[in-house]
């Protein structure tokens, strides 16, 4: 255990913090979607972290379409026309997923009211499922006899123009986005790509957080949240709630997998499991539910994985957020902010 | 509250029932039939299939049996899964709590007999497993005391995070074996005399197997089973022994959920508030469910941990198979016993019998999973209490026309 | 109406179950071609199976993947020469888990068209089945499998084709000190079994060059906490054991955080997936070891571990050729045997282990990893 690694020297602390902060801003997008179907529904969305899963899947197949397969190092300004596109492009991938997850995994349950438990099952083996479809892409693309034309989307690229490897192993991003310093903090450097996902994090928080609060639709989901039946007997279409609830979970998803596109730069079709698992637990932190507590609760995530590597060592992480999650439990059983989706705001 | 007379027999009801209903319904018939018997009958019947479930490995069915991976080893895993199932069972099932991170009491189980009869002593097997059960039992009441207080869908985050807790200590802890894991861990002792490898296979008499060209068996003496040698070709012996403990662990079960403890876990899941106002000290009982889970786990722990291979290392106990255990246990049917086990048992069994899909197996099951869901969300044998309250749902369904709610 | 699509979702169901069970029931092996004919000259072994015991499928399903390939270009190129006598693979997919590998061992012990066995392709699998195939006599070679206690367990069956971690660790620290002129050195690892052999051994080996140390998770992304603690060091060179994926992250992430020392890993890394993975800015410079040298030209199977699959495929080829009828006698030939594979120098030592095992370096220049010239440690 060693304090003096994260404490002793300032630049250090900022450092492990900041990092953490841009993680788990990640974390907190990816949240915001355990959080809203949680809300509304009552269930755990195992299969969210693969609708994150395939969102990042579609920023690198744009990239690849438009730059191609060639190695590329560029700065952000330079890659923001693509990005654009990407964006966009992750969002719709993320958001038909989740659409489509709602459609076949949980429509038909909702309607017969089962238990919750049995819509677990259901989102478990849509999780399972999804994940392998992306790892067998490759098989898809030859029943159609696309493998050829496909190769560079369904393998890694190889920087000869030939596909490598197979559709199981990592997908990276041919284009590496270098981030740049902009200002110092102390002796600290932010650098934009730092600051692009912290501030995109904050910005799609304050847009939701206006949707739910202020759109129709917005308050449809609160009533939803709040008393199905009642919301059902006053005419709100319970169904086009769901749908919309996981389609904005979806969209958020997408924007979460472009900036960790942005940052790491690879994917692979496991690549989701951990951080759905990350973003659940930052969104029970926070208060499932609460749509400020996802943000909370990712970004305190984020940070306090920083800070228990720093102390006890990389390999202790996860039982560092781990017991987090206990103690904040303990101390307040419904997360930091309590749940809040459902409650009626002044 | 009584159940108005719902009788089993269809006709009385205008319900016209879907062919997994009829399934449930038949095997409520088998059993009121079963219960029905003289009791010599009963004994006899038992005994058979005992008998035969035992033999499984031994006479290879030609459908059943699975040709790519050794169905011995495929029958030792079904049976642990259904003891993992049947431990699960009674928390998630009787007690209602959703336990997400089981596989860290397997993982316990598992680890405290590698500890005591390999890595730092030398115990013999059968002293190592109460301590491992034990101390498993231990473990889930540490674990317990603080987290039942959190409230249902929490706890499976919680839960979830002490199973990864567990691995990870594994894994970093140099004293557990870190994750090199744990070698050359103690086999039950055998029975007669010891194998001398290659030739020598020990043990009192063989059995031989069963072969079959199409339909027609044959004996199989090349390859025979000896008894009763616990060594590292065979995984029959082991599965025998496994059986045997599941047989044991659900006779155990039928008593404890007959006594005042299954009734004060049933009072708590429907209704934990009213249980606590009629004087059900809730908490306690939920510890015990937690306990006894846990003791289960260990058990069946502890067993894979002394199988065949005699290793484990921390890649044996991933979060994805801790999902699994619990889509065992609700595909099955949560709350019934047998319902248990047979998810267990399919969830062991059928990829490993459909391997020739290699590498669309997960895929397949990944959709099964979600599609089973669907056709039957209350499971493949659900409780009877859920048969009775879904068969009256319907009749009032048919008797309101459909029973749509007009806004 | 909702009880007719109750009833006939049911049926589904059951129909859907049903053609499930019946279309695996007429389920056939792999290939099992077997000879025509039997003139007495000919092997008794031919028409029979080499088996493959590794990950196909699941994370690491690209491995074992790479294995089967180096396997299959083997045989190929065996089975054009030898029309009569040909051999197949059958293999069997652990999904890496040594949970599944002990069934699969007895079902392989118990097949007796197998004569020999490539793998097992992981170190967990291999102790978890080693005393099956011992007690059962089926000779094996590994193609990957490189921890150190394997060997040590006094399977006489059981062989390798790569170097274990204790010799690729030692020459490693050996060239970060005296050929890169590191003094300074942060070790890492993914906790993993060859992982920890390895980097550990590159510790030992380091002294007190080693400045530090810290173990990251498979399929962790963000190294952000790693690279600080590296930066915060003042180490002028990172060793990396683990796969490629983690060490292109962490070459990326330390990079773009500033540092510019070296960056050194191990075979598990030595794949042009890094260069992808780290981005061609960041890989650039890196050094990569591996126990087996440059693939020849022209060699078909790409990736990890393919040339000592095909390697290790070969040499159990070449016993059959040799006239060995059994396993007894394929054991012994593999024991005796010495010659040049794909990977490099081949010869076994009493305990199974490669006998001589040269570390090379290959290093990542002008975005592409330099699997031509790489520079041999001495």
């Amino acid at each position: 255990m060693d304090l003096g690694a994260l404490f002793g020297n300032y630049n250090n602390f900022l450092d492990f913090t900041v990092g953490g902060l841009v993680f788990g801003a990640i974390y907190a997008l990816i949240a915001l979607g355990y959080t809203m179907v949680y809300g509304v529904l009552q269930l755990i969305n195992f299969a969210h972290s693969e609708v994150v899963m395939y969102g990042t899947f579609a920023v690198a197949w744009t990239f690849v379409f438009f730059h191609g397969t060639g190695d590329a190092s560029w700065s952000l300004g330079r890659a923001l026309p693509i990005l654009l596109v990407a964006v966009v492009a992750a969002m719709l991938m993320s958001g038909g997923i989740a659409l489509l997850v709602e459609r076949f995994a949980y429509r038909p349950l909702i309607n017969r009211n089962a238990p919750k438990l049995i819509a677990l099952i259901s989102a478990i083996g849509a999780s399972f499922a999804l994940a392998e479809a992306m790892g067998l892409r490759d098989k898809f693309a030859k029943w159609f006899h696309l493998n050829e034309k496909l190769a560079n989307y369904t393998s890694s690229p190889g920087s000869s123009g030939k596909a490598m490897g197979q559709a199981r192993d990592v997908y990276s991003n041919p284009v590496s986005i270098q981030p740049h310093g902009l200002f110092h903090i102390g002796g600290y450097e932010v650098t934009d790509v730092d600051l692009l996902v912290i501030v995109a994090a904050l910005v799609m928080m304050f847009a939701l957080d206006s949707f739910v609060r202020r759109t129709k639709f917005g308050r449809g989901i609160r009533a939803v949240a709040q008393d199905p039946e009642s919301a059902a007997l006053m005419g709100v279409n319970s169904t086009r709630v769901v749908q919309v609830t996981f389609l904005v979970g979806g969209l958020m998803a997408g924007v979460a997998a472009t900036l960790y596109m942005i940052k790491i730069g690879s994917t692979r079709q496991d690549a989701g499991f951990i951080l759905g698992v990350k973003a659940f637990t930052a969104a029970v932190m926070g208060g499932i539910g609460n749509l400020r507590g996802a943000l909370l609760g990712g970004l305190l995530l984020g940070v306090m994985e920083n800070w228990g590597s720093a102390v006890f060592g990389s390999e202790w992480k996860d039982v560092v957020a781990f017991v987090l999650l206990v103690l904040i439990l303990l101390v307040r059983p419904s997360g930091l902010l309590g749940e809040a989706l459902g409650k009626a705001r002044a | 509250m009584s159940t108005p007379s719902v009788s089993t027999a269809p006709e009385s009801a205008q319900v016209r029932l879907g062919p997994m209903q009829r399934l449930g319904l038949w095997w409520d018939g088998v059993i009121d039939r079963f219960n029905a018997l003289p009791r010599p009958s009963k004994v006899l019947l038992v005994t058979f299939f005992a008998v035969l479930v035992y033999a499984l490995p031994l006479l290879r069915p030609p459908i059943i049996t699975t040709d790519r991976i050794d169905f011995g080893g495929v029958m030792f895993a079904c049976a642990a899964y259904a003891l993992i199932a049947l431990g699960l069972n009674i928390v998630i099932g009787y007690a209602g709590l959703l336990d997400l991170g089981y596989i860290g009491f397997y993982a316990t189980g598992a680890y405290t007999t590698g500890v005591l009869t390999s890595y730092h002593w030398h115990w013999p097997f059968f002293l190592a497993l109460p301590v491992a059960i034990g101390v498993t039992m231990l473990t889930g009441v540490i674990l317990g005391a603080p987290t039942l207080r959190v409230r249902g869908d929490y706890l499976a985050i919680v839960t979830l995070g002490f199973g990864e807790i567990i691995r990870i200590c594994v894994k970093n802890i140099g004293w557990l074996g870190a994750s090199a894991g744990i070698k050359n861990i103690n086999h039950p002792n055998s029975i007669g005399p010891a194998p001398k490898p290659p030739f020598d296979p020990g043990g009192l008499f063989a059995i031989p197997r069963l072969q079959w060209n199409g339909l027609v068996p044959s004996l199989d003496r090349e390859h025979e089973t000896h008894f009763l040698v616990f060594g590292a070709r065979d995984a029959i012996p082991y599965y025998w022994l496994l059986l045997t403990a599941l047989i044991l662990v659900f006779l155990g079960d039928r008593l404890v959920k007959a006594s005042r403890v299954g009734r004060a876990w049933e009072a708590t899941r429907e209704d934990e508030d009213a249980a606590e106002l009629m004087g059900v000290p809730t908490f306690k009982y939920k510890l015990m469910a937690f306990a006894l889970g846990a003791a289960i786990g260990g058990l069946s722990g502890a067993f894979y941990a002394s199988s065949q291979s005699g290793y484990i290392s921390p890649d044996s106990f991933l979060l994805p198979t801790s999902f699994l255990f619990v889509a065992a246990v609700i595909v099955g049917g949560s709350g019934n016993r047998w319902g248990a086990m047979v998810g267990g048992v399919l969830v062991a069994y059928i990829p490993e019998r459909f391997r020739d899909f290699a590498d669309y197996r997960l895929l397949v099951f990944g959709l099964a999973l979600t599609t089973l869901a669907i056709l039957r969300p209350e499971g493949l044998l659900p409780p009877r209490r859920t048969r009775r309250v879904k068969m009256l749902a319907a009749e009032i369904d048919e008797l309101e026309g459909e029973g749509v709610v007009d806004g | 109406m909702i009880r007719s699509k109750k009833s006939l979702r049911g049926l589904a169901a059951l129909v859907g179950v049903a053609a499930l069970t019946l279309s695996a029931c007429g389920s056939s092996n792999n290939d099992n071609k077997s000879t025509s004919g039997d003139s007495g000259s000919k092997s008794a072994l031919c028409g029979k199976n080499l088996a493959f015991l590794g990950a196909l499928t699941g994370s690491a399903g690209a491995l074992g993947q790479n294995m089967v390939n180096g396997i299959n270009l083997a045989l190929k190129d065996y089975n054009a020469k030898n029309a009569s006598c040909k051999v197949s693979l059958k293999t069997f997919d652990s999904q890496g888990s040594p949970d599944k590998a002990p069934a699969l061992a007895t079902q392989i012990i118990n097949d007796d068209s197998i004569f020999g066995l490539i793998g097992p392709g992981f170190s967990g699998e291999s102790l978890a089945t080693g005393k099956t195939f011992f007690e059962a006599g089926l000779p094996s070679i590994s193609p990957s499998a490189t921890n150190v206690t394997i060997t040590q367990q006094g399977w006489t069956t059981w062989h390798r084709v790569i170097g274990n971690d204790d010799a690729q660790g030692a020459a490693d620290a050996k060239y970060l000190t005296s050929t890169a002129g590191a003094k300074k050195v942060y070790v890492i690892d993914d906790g993993q079994d060859y992982s920890k052999g390895l980097a550990g051994k590159v510790k030992s080996s380091l002294g007190s060059a080693a400045i530090g140390s810290d173990q990251i998770t498979v399929g962790q992304t963000d190294m952000s906490a790693v690279v600080t603690k590296v930066k915060a060091s003042g180490a002028d060179a990172v060793f990396y054991g683990g796969y490629y994926t983690e060490a292109g992250l962490l070459a990326k992430q330390l990079r773009q955080g500033g540092f510019t020392g070296k960056f050194m890993s191990g075979d598990g890394a030595e794949d042009p997936n890094f260069v992808k993975v780290a981005g061609a800015q960041a890989a650039n410079g890196a050094l990569l070891s591996a126990p087996a040298g440059p693939a020849p030209s022209g060699f078909g199977a790409t990736g990890l571990y393919a040339t000592q699959a095909y390697d290790a495929t070969n040499i159990f080829l070449a016993a059959l050729k040799d006239g060995a009828k059994d396993s007894e006698a394929i054991n012994k030939f593999i024991g005796s045997y010495t010659g040049d594979g794909a990977s490099g120098p081949i010869a076994f030592d009493s305990h199974g282990d490669i006998k001589q095992s040269t570390i090379y370096v290959y290093k990542v220049a002008n975005g592409t990893l330099d699997v031509d010239h790489p520079e041999a440690i001495k």
